[in-house]
């Protein structure tokens, strides 16, 4: 055994492309010539990379959560007018917010496991419902305010000595990241990648399947919760805050070389999936990119993400009419 | 179309196949080096060799799935080359693998003709369809079959006889069988010989690959030897005797290759008392420290499903089983296991293995996934687990499927040994394994047995359950038919097994 | 797993069924349907108001050709093993294709149809393409490529554009009695799916693609082909969706197929047609029951003056109540 801390599989590509971003960057604005930029693009990534933490764990697992999108959009919307602009109400909220996280996985992971629906029908259905629900209960547009202090989580900062200002956003960011590693080096995050990977071994083993799919649509909810919380205090409130997030997690999870369908692949490099893909869109900012197409690009990537994990170095070999079938046997 | 298989005379053999000097590299590593084999019309020809021989290489070059890299493919003597599976169907050639290759939810018509259905006026001809389908089974006396039945209703030896209608609906000629009995109940196996006979006496030319040696010898005129990947030599079957075929095949006479029972029973360790359930019924045994207790009966007559219950996935409804002489109730695989049962089960690919997970990740799984707190932690003796259970791995951090299937096998073994069990139940636990580790395996379970661990041995190879247990017990229709002293000869445990023969319960 | 083997080896030798009278996916959902139209007529009647008139047959036909159309296309693709999330967008595309082409005249109908299912085409072949050649997962190069077209319409588009001339708007309101022609049309178009899912060689190899792909490859079964032809033809009915709802609207209109939702409200009813995600079973009836009951359970929420936004909470409720059915089902099934 090597004593050197080792990556997992798939998380060398993603640290290159990430890599490239980052210098491309500081080559692109001035604003990344010191760490104040790269700072203020990992603010703006805390919520995306918290999500596809969140998501990470649900896909390495075996499943898809198409509802955290509607999650956000439904706590911003809660959030605003059940806090109304008053700070004493912050508090209570934001466990509030949390609470319905973990309700919501629990809810879509009991469906999954007990029900025997497949997850991705199970977040579809659940998607319609938030959406619907809070609309109805908002009465379409959103209402009331933030407070001053709800908001600090996602825009404040703290005067940290070395690196000036550290925003709460990515101490928030850095802390889920190091609470999700070290959950998958645990017994039980193994564990979870082997239920991905074929639920019927750890069954036999006498895990408890039901029980760790659970956590992990558990674990999605409350992490979309916590993004939920940064992006309100970021973005303010709107109606479309959380449009189209699922699946820009789930393209940041994949760009991180996960393997859709579970049992593979590092959170660490879903996290960098994430963070790739702000920088990429930030970079295509800078290059004056019109923003209409972020889409667009976030379309190809994807594409190309999974290709790369299919085919490996070897992409360029798919051309070729007969290339040779590895065998198994 | 096939109905009008010739028979062509056996006495002067017609070269249907003949593979010269194949060789095929996967990234750069030789898997087959300069094979040659030659098929006759009207033959059973054994293909033999030790896992990573490169058998079932040869076989994917023979149905057009891999390409050789040099070597000719001469069918009815003329040379061709195959880009794909439906080049070789085009020449004759069917592959019975090991897997079916049918799709569950249609019928068995439109399985037999899956990428060759007949059209008639621009829709599927069905009506034809099952016409030359039953033409088919009848031809082959199959006519217990129904052309529009789901496959999924099928047994699994039927599915075997869909799958060889549907190769012969291609016009098969050659029909390559790739281990067809590894699915197959003890009863059915019977049948399938029947088929094969059949068959060789139509004109097919039959390449039969299989691990069991009774088999080969039962069926086969010639044998093809093949060895690291080169072709070791080709003899009529007459000309040779099982331990020869092993020299060959292994390139070495095979010590003994059962270890000596050295062990001493000690306390009762786990004890039935008119145990059953469904399956099983009114079963009294027990399995002592130190020993190996082989479980021995046809398939179906309730091995598995003991082990099944006493292990909690169906468990027992009548009588007690008692652990250490305290009477317990397993209701799972998790109590089975905290109270110190392990099970290596008979399907290693969808039971045993996370195949995507690391060697150490699946060694650990279950003290992971079963054990609470101190004991899920302490992953440290990693190394001393491995070594013990004689892992070849490039090192904890491979993905278990790239391994040998022996090597998986001593993942498995150490996967249990980590949560040190009391009481371990293995359920074919060689099949699919080659010679070599086949040996080391029982080497392991009888130290295992001598440190005082308590082990109840599953198998159909008959050989393997008689040289390594101290008992015998046999099973015959969910019941107790008898239980013999290790070492017993096969007729007495096929006797016990078949109820021709009533034997005494001890 | 050899549980499940030993257990079927225990039923070895039951005689086939034979055809008796059997449950069907097809019929529960016609069941359902016939159901809720009896409970809805109810609910509207002690409401004041009738369900089945003329009007609301109307509305549930109208309703229902839309998605009718996608979810047939989304069919095939189902069956097949696949999965196409880029119909929403691709509804309006094609819409806006239409329309601009057509601008107003009725001389450029025919060019300006050909033309949307030209580009529909083309957009199922990259999905087949990308999901055959490239090895992606469906699920990903479909939203991948769905993601492409939403960059496209965003850069290009801020709201409805082209316009389609009168002769052409007759195809979204023309009818027959209570029957919208484009509705019968719809019909026709799923009664040739069926056909050829039923039927044909293709049909055939698109349940072999989906009920096993290694299977079927062995099988001699051209499986890239079969996925990128279901691709296709699943495409251009999203295509045929465009074109229809231009003439409704007159004009093309960039976000009309994601602001209905098409692309998982197709697989809904899908799905609520019990046909298996996985692929390999299932087929069109069901689906036009599926998107029957989606689309009846709209009306009836109309005529109850319901909250728009209640819809979406049902829907959800539905689709998951009917698939855990479906999968109750099946698991029953399994350990008899």
């Amino acid at each position: 055994m090597r004593a050197r801390p080792r990556l997992a599989d798939g998380t060398g590509p993603v640290l290159v492309v990430l890599l490239i971003l980052l210098v491309g960057l500081a080559f692109a604005g001035p604003a990344y010539a010191e760490p104040g930029g790269y700072l203020a693009l990992l603010k703006r990534a805390a919520p995306l990379v918290v999500l596809a933490v969140g998501q990470y764990f649900v896909i390495v697992s075996g499943g898809f959560d198409l509802s955290v999108g509607s999650l956000v959009t439904a706590e911003v919307v809660v959030a605003a007018r059940l806090v109304n602009g008053d700070d004493a109400n912050t508090g209570w909220v934001i466990a509030l917010l949390l609470g319905c996280g973990i309700l919501v996985g629990l809810v879509n992971g009991l469906i999954t496991t007990k029900l025997l629906v497949p997850s991705f029908i199970v977040t579809l259905g659940m998607l319609l419902v938030l959406d619907g629900a809070v609309f109805l209960w908002s009465g379409g547009a959103p209402r009331g305010a933030l407070s001053p202090s709800f908001r600090l989580i996602g825009r404040g900062s703290v005067d940290v000595p070395v690196l000036g200002q550290l925003p709460w956003s990515v101490i928030v960011l850095l802390v889920v990241v190091a609470a999700a590693v070290w959950f998958m080096r645990s017994g039980t995050g193994r564990t979870l990648l082997a239920v991905g990977d074929n639920e019927n071994v750890v069954r036999l083993a006498g895990g408890r399947v039901d029980r760790l799919r659970l956590l992990a649509f558990v674990l999605s909810g409350l992490l979309a919760s916590v993004a939920a919380i940064l992006l309100a205090g970021f973005a303010g409130v709107s109606a479309q805050v959380g449009e189209g997030l699922e699946f820009r997690a789930i393209t940041a999870v994949v760009l991180g070389g996960v393997l859709l369908g579970g049992g593979r692949g590092s959170v660490v490099a879903a996290a960098a999936g994430a963070l790739s893909l702000e920088a990429l869109f930030s970079l295509l900012n800078l290059l004056g990119v019109s923003g209409a197409l972020e889409s667009a690009v976030q379309g190809v990537i994807i594409i190309a993400a999974v290709a790369y994990a299919a085919h490996g170095a070897g992409l360029w070999r798919v051309l070729r009419p007969h290339r040779p079938v590895p065998d198994t046997a | 179309m096939a109905v009008t298989h010739g028979t062509s005379g056996a006495d002067d053999p017609v070269a249907v196949v003949r593979l010269e000097g194949i060789e095929k590299s996967f990234f750069g590593v030789p898997v087959l080096r300069g094979v040659d084999l030659l098929l006759h019309a009207g033959e059973v020809h054994a293909l033999v060799g030790e896992n990573g021989a490169g058998k079932s290489t040869l076989l994917k070059v023979l149905a057009g799935v891999h390409r050789p890299d040099s070597g000719r493919i001469v069918v009815r003597d003329e040379e061709v080359s195959f880009t794909a599976p439906r080049d070789a169907q085009a020449a004759g050639i069917a592959i019975i693998h090991q897997e079916f290759t049918l799709l569950e939810h249609r019928t068995v018509a439109e399985n037999v003709f899956l990428g060759r259905e007949p059209v008639r006026r621009g829709q599927v001809d069905r009506r034809a369809m099952e016409t030359q389908t039953r033409q088919l089974l009848d031809w082959l006396g199959e006519d217990g079959i129904e052309p529009g039945t789901e496959v999924a209703r099928l047994s699994v030896a039927r599915k075997q006889v869909v799958e060889i209608v549907k190769a012969l609906s291609a016009d098969a000629k050659v029909l390559a069988m790739d281990e067809p009995t590894a699915a197959l109940a003890d009863n059915e196996v019977e049948l399938l010989y029947g088929l094969v006979r059949r068959l060789r006496d139509r004109g097919i030319a039959i390449l039969y690959v299989s691990h069991r040696m009774r088999e080969v010898f039962d069926l086969s005129s010639r044998i093809t030897v093949l060895k690291d990947g080169a072709f070791v030599t080709c003899v009529p079957t007459a000309d040779l005797d099982t331990d020869q075929v092993v020299r060959h095949m292994v390139g070495r006479p095979l010590e003994a290759l059962y270890p000596e029972r050295t062990s001493v029973p000690g306390a009762v360790r786990i004890a039935l008392r008119g145990a059953g359930n469904e399956r099983v019924r009114n079963l009294t045994f027990d399995v002592r420290a130190g020993e190996i207790v082989g479980l021995a009966g046809l398939q179906g007559s309730g091995r598995s499903a003991i082990a099944r219950a006493i292990w909690g996935v169906e468990p027992f409804t009548t009588g007690t089983v008692e652990l250490d002489g305290v009477p317990t109730r397993v209701t799972g695989p998790r109590t089975a296991v905290r109270k110190g049962i392990g099970y290596v089960t008979e399907d290693r690919k969808g039971e045993g293995l996370a195949l995507r997970q690391s060697v150490r990740d699946n060694t650990l799984l279950v003290r992971r996934a079963a054990c609470r707190g101190a004991a899920a932690r302490q992953a440290a003796d990693l190394t001393r687990l491995l070594g013990a259970v004689g892992v070849v791995a490039r090192g904890p951090h491979q993905e278990v499927r790239y391994l040998s299937g022996g090597n998986q096998q001593k993942v498995v073994l150490g996967k249990w040994l980590a949560v040190r069990p009391r009481v371990l139940i293995v359920d074919e636990p060689t099949r699919g394994v080659d010679v070599g580790a086949k040996q080391t395996l029982y080497r392991l379970l009888r130290d295992l047995a001598d440190d005082g661990m308590a082990i109840l041995m599953i198998s159909s190879e008959l050989p393997e359950l008689i040289g390594m247990s101290d008992r015998i017990l046999v099973m015959h229709e969910g019941a107790l038919a008898g239980v013999l002293p290790g070492g017993a000869d096969e007729e007495a445990v096929m006797g016990l097994a078949t109820g021709h023969q009533p034997g005494a319960v001890a | 797993m050899s549980a499940v083997r030993e257990r079927a080896r225990g039923r070895s030798d039951v005689p086939p069924r034979t055809r008796t009278f059997v449950i069907t996916p097809v019929l529960v959902v016609y069941l359902a349907l016939a159901v809720l139209l009896v409970v809805g007529s109810v609910l509207v009647g002690v409401h004041g108001g009738v369900l089945l008139d003329h009007g609301g047959i109307l509305n549930i036909l109208t309703r229902g050709t839309v998605l009718g159309l996608v979810a047939i296309g989304q069919t095939l693709v189902i069956v097949t093993g696949s999965l196409d999330l880029s119909v929403a967008y691709l509804v309006g595309l094609c819409s806006l294709v239409a329309a601009e082409t057509m601008a107003g005249s009725p001389a450029m109908i025919v060019p300006g149809v050909l033309a949307a299912l030209v580009v529909a085409a083309v957009v199922g072949l990259v999905n087949g393409l990308v999901i055959t050649v490239l090895k992606a997962n469906a699920f990903i190069a479909t939203l991948g490529v769905a993601l492409v077209l939403r960059g496209y319409l965003e850069h290009n588009y801020t709201g409805p554009a082209g316009s389609v001339p009168r002769a052409f708007q007759h195809i979204g309101y023309d009818r027959i009695g209570p029957v919208p022609v484009a509705a019968l049309l719809m019909l026709l178009l799923a009664a040739a799916a069926w056909w050829y899912l039923r039927r044909t060689r293709t049909g055939y190899h698109m349940y072999a693609v989906g009920g096993d792909v290694d299977v079927a490859r062995l099988s001699g079964v051209r499986t890239g082909r079969t996925i990128v032809t279901a691709h296709v033809l699943c495409a251009v009915m999203a295509g045929l969706a465009g074109v229809f709802l231009a003439g409704r609207l007159g004009s093309g209109a960039p976000y009309v197929g994601t602001d209905a939702g098409y692309d998982l409200e197709s697989i809904a009813a899908v799905v609520l047609g019990g046909t298996a995600l996985a692929g390999g079973r299932g087929g069109v009836a069901g689906t036009i029951g599926g998107v029957l009951i989606l689309s009846t359970l709209d009306t009836i929420f109309d005529d109850l003056g319901l909250d728009s936004f209640f819809k979406d909470v049902v829907r959800g409720v539905v689709l998951i109540v009917a698939v855990a059915l479906y999968a109750r089902r099946r698991a029953a099934r399994r350990s008899t």
